[in-house]
């Protein structure tokens, strides 16, 4: 018999680290970490690449990706993000964003530089819930979910309503490409790949901003286990964040 | 254009005193009495190739100038006391992440939205760190436009030299007087060195990595001790401060900015007359030039403080002077200070009849 044939065929991203991971079992960071450092590679961007960091549970991403980055003040991403694309306009620059820091402490940061056209792209990770800090009551989290801040459960009528804020990003003329997937299926994570692709591509085409807003799962915070969160995302979590395109302005051809 | 004398706004000294030193990339926020700085802004860093961002807010604006100074870009930002308050935040992760800026601070009035009057009512918060966290600023006090010019043209090397943000303040009066000014010479931003710590991409080297949360045991005690040092080294190499008439002077006044220009009138006027009294100008009132204030004290001097806030810049003269001289303080909060008041403060102070102002205990 001959030899059987060898062929690497999945690798480390160039532009991941080979760092271990901070990140719980179950949790939706190591994959959409993933998913931009593959996008990174495959436009060969890695020596051009600024990533801006958040507070919160990905606050580490700069140890994770293997290129230039920097943390920015709860909520400042964009605004950061802002003054070093226009600095280095030819850079690939990205931030990656808890819905704490995108969609509450940050919102104003996140309107007006997406309102501005910034020539941006942000990975927003939408779990639904401050995980870092221990289970408190996100502005994205879903009417019912239980919050250390939200006893009971989020109720309208006391704690307000979960923010879409994808959606009201999109109704900007800056905003080039605004899309919605969720981790919690290989059909998922390959149309997150997918979106995380157009929207690389939508800036180094200086088109204008772009966002990936992934549903992932915070089994940790959720109290559920990675199966029963990945159901919970579809059963629940999508009647709120429906996935799929929202908006695309790049007129590419898919 | 560098070499002639202009007549100048006082905002627009600074905003070209900046240009002149390279700045590129400036965000900004409208606020009263500042507004001419970034409209002057807005109008010339397109002309040399710069960057102009009017910010949704101040937290906006100097997060803006903290992204372009990642890159290794001059860059800076300005305000008012109310939107000086809210750019603490970033100051206090800059002075962490080691960035150089320039902050500008045309103070007005307060607390709260108080009122556009002059005042040096945020000496406190400029000088102690008005944010979170162990760390201090550079702050720098021009006395008039070309010292202004010289100031701001210079900050931009201090935050380099020191990898932390310079605070430059002045007041409403400073930013809509004019002056003949000399510019600075322009200097062009390629030229400038490089840190080797600058965000560029991790082209043909390891990536870089600029962050302010330092959780490893012991770690941040490391660096804030390192942090220390610098602070360390600013009051050994650049603290600023200037005398007149201190040789034999029986009453000094410690006076910045408006207040010493003011101040200075007085003592002159004071001095024509006879009196044996001198001014000591702080240049920065951080690093304070607490030695050299020291070594004026005692003998049977008195100290007296005149400032445009209730008493802050105080608390450092008495840090510097101790028990050695009585101090005493008349303080003008929001207010155009009159070269009467300045003088009446003065014959006060050098009869001992205590009628304006009042003994500073310590």
């Amino acid at each position: 018999m001959s030899q059987p044939t060898r062929e690497k065929t999945f690798t480390r991203p160039r532009a991941l680290t080979q760092a271990d991971t901070h990140y719980c079992p179950g949790c939706g960071h190591g994959v959409a970490h993933r998913l931009l450092a593959e996008c990174i590679d495959e436009f060969d961007l890695r020596e051009k690449t600024i990533g801006i960091a958040p507070v919160g549970c990905a606050v580490f991403a700069y140890n994770y990706f293997d290129v230039d980055m920097c943390e920015a003040p709860h909520g400042r991403p964009l605004a950061m993000a802002s003054g070093i694309k226009r600095m280095l306009p030819e850079h690939f620059v990205f931030t990656y964003q808890g819905d704490g820091d995108l969609a509450s402490i940050g919102a104003a940061e996140t309107i007006h530089a997406a309102n501005r056209g910034e020539n941006l792209t942000t990975v927003f990770i939408n779990n639904a819930i401050y995980g870092m800090t221990g289970g408190q009551m996100a502005p994205t989290t879903v009417l019912g979910l239980e919050a250390t801040t939200a006893p009971g459960g989020r109720e309208a009528k006391r704690d307000g309503r979960p923010l879409n804020i994808t959606a009201m990003l999109a109704l900007s003329d800056g905003v080039v490409y605004a899309e919605r997937c969720a981790l919690n299926s290989v059909k998922g994570v390959r149309a997150a790949k997918k979106a995380i692709r157009k929207a690389v591509r939508a800036q180094m085409d200086g088109l204008g901003f772009s966002i990936v807003e992934l549903l992932s799962p915070c089994p940790t915070n959720w109290k559920m286990s990675p199966a029963q969160a990945w159901k919970w995302i579809d059963d629940v979590m999508t009647q709120t964040y429906p996935v799929g395109l929202i908006k695309d302005a790049t007129g590419y051809e898919d | 254009m560098s070499a002639e004398r202009t007549l100048m706004r006082g905002s627009n000294v600074i905003a070209e005193s900046a240009i002149m030193a390279g700045c590129r990339f400036f965000a900004g926020y409208p606020i009263t009495p500042q507004n001419e700085l970034p409209e002057h802004m807005a109008a010339r860093m397109p002309q040399v190739g710069g960057t102009f961002i009017q910010g949704e807010s101040e937290t906006a604006s100097i997060n803006m100038i903290m992204g372009a100074a990642m890159t290794g870009a001059r860059a800076m930002t300005s305000s008012s006391s109310p939107g000086v308050s809210l750019k603490q935040e970033a100051i206090s992760f800059m002075c962490g992440m080691e960035l150089p800026a320039v902050v500008v601070n045309v103070m007005r009035g307060g607390p709260g939205l108080g009122s556009l009057a002059p005042s040096q009512g945020d000496y406190f918060q400029s000088t102690r760190g008005g944010g979170h966290g162990d760390y201090r600023v550079l702050v720098l006090a021009p006395g008039n436009l070309q010292e202004m010019a010289n100031l701001v043209y210079k900050a931009f090397d201090l935050a380099d030299k020191y990898r932390n943000p310079v605070m430059v303040v002045g007041d409403g009066l400073m930013g809509q007087m004019m002056e003949p000014v000399v510019l600075p010479e322009p200097v062009n931003p390629a030229s400038l060195p490089k840190g080797g710590w600058e965000l560029t991409g991790a082209k043909g080297r390891e990536k870089r990595k600029i962050y302010s949360m330092i959780l490893g045991q012991g770690e941040l005690l490391e660096h804030c001790h390192h942090l220390q040092d610098k602070y360390d080294r600013m009051e050994a190499e650049d603290t600023m401060w200037e005398s007149l008439y201190t040789e034999d002077a029986e009453v000094i006044v410690v006076a910045y900015a408006t207040a010493a220009r003011v101040m200075e009138g007085a003592v002159k006027r004071l001095r024509r007359e006879g009196h044996k009294v001198g001014l000591f100008r702080p240049i920065t009132l951080f690093p304070f030039p607490k030695a050299q204030l020291r070594a004026l004290a005692g003998e049977g001097r008195c100290i007296a403080v005149f400032e445009l806030s209730m008493g802050q810049m105080v608390e450092d003269v008495a840090l510097s002077v101790g028990q050695r001289s009585e101090i005493h303080l008349y303080g003008l909060p929001s207010t155009i200070p009159t070269p009467t008041q300045a003088r009446e403060f003065l014959y006060s102070v050098v009869k001992g009849d205590g009628k304006v102002g009042r003994r500073y205990e310590i």
